[in-house]
């Protein structure tokens, strides 16, 4: 309908055809990406042993408040180090990008990665950039039909796994595939599923570089981060255009010699460059938002240059001083600023989880009621004891009182509390004191708990108040 | 105006026109605004077919393929068409949490009483089950945290026992109820009587009293004079089998005597009881509790303020 109105509410897409290039970035691209894909699509079959709880080596489990990352076990009250993870994973993105501009999206970024793939099979299935233009311009037939239908039924297959794997780091994986394949995968399976296939089709498949071009915030704030000293990629105007510009390679415009003379450029403008762009841009009119930094470009000229026997570095990563002929400096006061934040986050998240707390302890005092007169005339009060075992080992505890002089705690027929491994506990405890009506209001104590037989655990302590009422009696 | 004007030229117009120069524009719905409506349809219609839907008549649209089987309230399997309340009950039959719940609760169910007690993890499960039962069947008179009302329902969290605080006599309690009775001394003691009977008990606690008076008192409480000794025993320290109250603790259950300021006002409230008598009562629950949960209930009542 936005078509036959004539004046459309949004630019309508350009489909962009990005031809394949081989070179050194591609190269690095290809091992990122077969690394990333090997690392996400195995890990959730990677086994890990364990005293107590899964077997698989990482599992965020919801259900049980615990996330397995190998050998580290997080618990809920160890959520923090989540934030500090994002933390430094933001520091490190400002870090990197201040040094070396856009490498996260166009190396690491999952829309980068899956649209690669997905063009990956796009060309497999239906030729390179030319073939594609043709197919896409033929009238509707057998082949055309069966060659889209075989693309948009890999595309969905890849889809689909990816989806499947994202779920399957939620829940024990060859338990979950299979019941997720029999019907009977809880609901949330399912949702999942088919929201990250439905996300990846659209995302990978159809909107492409448009998600980088609109909607990723990520992408407009990090070009604040850039300045003169920032690696970018960029094509070398003043060797490429000389004064009288750019032009094709004629029978009096053949060698370097003749294109000097008559102060042509070194480009060629054979548009290489622009076909190989996966967000269809032309590097040659400069540094842009679209750019994702991906460096293919780089490969398609170096191949020209290369064929052609002259230097290769046309379009090159350079910065904005180098460019001018000024010397880049690595070390500025932001990027020593962004690793030096850095540094401090990632060494307090590092001490943070290894001296995780093996035991854990929480007091809530009853408060209803506060407290009662017992038959002696002395007063109680009572508390709940959250107690939480970390280790993969089973604990005996002993519950002490430290802080109220002549105190008596009462828990009952417990001779000693034990919690099982990675387990936790409610314990009701009871204190006794008669203070000879010497203190009235609160008092502050403490709450010990001494692990048994276990050495290597030490005693912890968990404040709490006593209610000592006032004039009665 | 000028700048409606030239707004207005930039917009289609849908080629009608009336009186010569009315026109009317066309601003097209964005494609994927479009697009996403013809999927909610979709979704719509999609629905219809495996959700319960359209009423027809005095019935409804069922929708195919949506069995729910669960066990219904007399025991029997039921099988119905999708519905919330029967998705519910069978998620509190054989959810996750339910089945762990049942687990737990087998073996509490097994296990004797020292088992528990004894027993920190079993305990703490007791404790979690109980609590919603205390809540919805003892609450009402003891309060939410067992503390009870004074003069009307003792308080369970302190460590006196009208009836007796070992788990069996806790449990006899619960399951066949209990009836606490005083008889009123009004007709039998006169005015001077009573103040001294007043004292002795004050006394016996080590509430301030005149001498004179409590020695008076003694001689009523402890002979066929008064008779309280019958109930209360001669050292006053009551019995658990009469459920009479020892009145040689610090604790008071009917007579307000820690709420009172003064020497006068405790006495008040001690012959208050005196003169009136008292009468309370605890009905029985085994008819309406199961064994298993009166349990439960025992076990809590008796870690309330640590039992015998």
């Amino acid at each position: 309908m936005t078509d036959t109105a004539g004046q459309a509410l949004y630019q309508a897409r350009i489909p962009i055809y990005p031809r394949s290039v081989k070179g050194r970035f591609r190269l690095v691209k290809w091992g990122i990406l077969t690394l990333a894909y090997s690392v996400y699509f195995l890990l959730p079959w990677l086994r890990w042993e364990r005293n107590v709880g899964p077997d698989q080596a990482v599992l965020f489990d919801i259900a049980d408040r615990k996330f397995y990352l190998f050998s580290l076990v997080m618990h809920a009250q160890d959520l923090f180090w989540l934030t500090g993870a994002l933390l430094v994973a933001a520091l490190l993105l400002f870090f990197v990008t201040g040094i070396a501009g856009r490498v996260f999206c166009g190396y690491f970024c999952f829309q980068t990665l899956w649209t690669d793939l997905y063009l990956l099979i796009e060309r497999l299935v239906q030729g390179d950039r030319v073939a594609r233009i043709r197919l896409d311009k033929s009238p509707w037939g057998a082949s055309k039909f069966l060659r889209k239908l075989l693309t948009h039924f890999l595309w969905l297959t890849v889809a689909f796994w990816t989806g499947l794997t994202f779920t399957l780091y939620w829940d024990n994986a060859p338990e979950l595939i299979v019941k997720w394949f029999e019907g009977k995968a809880p609901f949330a399976a399912y949702a999942t599923t088919l929201f990250l296939t439905a996300t990846t089709y659209v995302m990978a498949g159809l909107a492409r570089e448009q998600v980088c071009t609109y909607m990723c915030p990520y992408a407009r704030f990090q070009a604040v981060m850039f300045d003169a000293d920032t690696r970018i990629v960029a094509y070398d105007v003043s060797r490429g255009e000389s004064k009288a510009g750019r032009h094709k390679v004629t029978r009096e415009l053949k060698t370097l010699e003749q294109r000097q003379q008559q102060e042509v450029g070194e480009c060629i403008d054979c548009g290489y460059c622009v076909q190989v762009c996966p967000t269809g841009i032309d590097i040659r009119n400069g540094l842009q938002v679209q750019c994702i930094s991906c460096a293919l470009c780089i490969d398609a000229c170096d191949t020209i240059m290369g064929s052609l026997g002259w230097d290769r570095g046309l379009i090159r990563y350079t910065s904005e001083k180098q460019a001018q002929g000024l010397e880049s400096r690595l070390w500025k006061p932001r990027t020593i600023g962004y690793g030096l934040v850095l540094l401090v986050a990632v060494t307090a998240l590092a001490w943070s989880v290894s001296n995780q707390a093996p035991l854990e302890m929480s007091v809530v005092q009853v408060r209803q009621p506060l407290f009662v007169r017992l038959s002696d005339g002395g007063v109680q009060n009572s508390y709940e004891l959250h107690i939480e075992n970390k280790t993969d080992q089973p604990m005996s505890l002993a519950i002490m009182l430290h802080g109220l002089a002549g105190a008596e705690l009462d828990v009952g027929k417990l001779a000693s509390v034990k919690v099982g491994a990675q387990r936790s506990l409610r314990v009701h405890a009871r204190v006794r004191w008669d203070s000879g009506h010497k203190h009235k209001g609160s008092r502050s104590f403490e709450f010990n708990l001494v692990p048994q037989m276990r050495q290597e655990v030490g005693m912890i302590s968990s404040p709490a108040t006593f209610y000592m009422p006032g004039s009665e009696n | 105006m000028s700048d409606a004007k030239k707004t207005q030229g930039a917009v289609q117009t849908t080629g009608h026109a009336w009186d010569g120069d009315i026109q009317e524009f066309n601003n097209p719905l964005p494609s994927w605004w479009l697009w996403s409506f013809y999927a909610t349809v979709v979704f719509a219609v999609v629905y219809w077919i495996f959700y319960p839907a359209w009423p027809v008549g005095g019935a409804y649209t069922t929708g195919v393929m949506n069995e729910i089987t669960f066990i219904d309230s007399d025991g029997s399997e039921k099988t119905t068409r999708w519905n919330t309340r029967a998705l519910l009950l069978k998620d509190l039959q054989e959810g996750k949490s339910a089945t762990l719940s049942r687990e737990y609760l087998e073996k509490v169910k097994d296990a004797d009483y020292q088992t528990i007690l004894s027993d920190a993890e079993m305990m703490a499960f007791t404790r979690s089950m109980a609590v919603g039962l205390f809540g919805d069947n003892c609450m009402p008179c003891h309060g939410a945290g067992g503390a009870g009302v004074m003069g009307l329902f003792p308080n369970l969290a302190d460590d006196d026992w009208l009836w007796g605080g070992t788990v069996e006599e806790v449990e006899a309690t619960i399951a066949n109820g209990r009836y606490g009775f005083m008889p009123a001394f009004r007709g039998t003691f006169n005015a001077q009587q009573l103040d001294d009977v007043a004292s002795y008990v004050l006394s016996l606690s080590g509430q301030e009293a005149d001498a004179a008076s409590v020695t008076r008192g003694k001689n009523i409480f402890q002979t066929s004079e008064g008779g309280c000794y019958y109930c209360h025993g001669t050292d006053g320290k009551g019995m658990k089998s009469q459920g009479s109250a020892n009145l040689a603790d610090q604790i008071w259950t009917i007579a307000d005597v820690p709420g009172a300021d003064t020497v006068e006002a405790r006495k008040v409230a001690v012959k208050h009881v005196i003169t009136n008598g008292a009468q309370r009562s605890m009905p029985h629950w085994s008819d309406r509790l199961d064994s298993t949960e009166i349990k439960l209930l025992t076990v809590y009542v008796h870690e309330l303020g640590g039992g015998q």
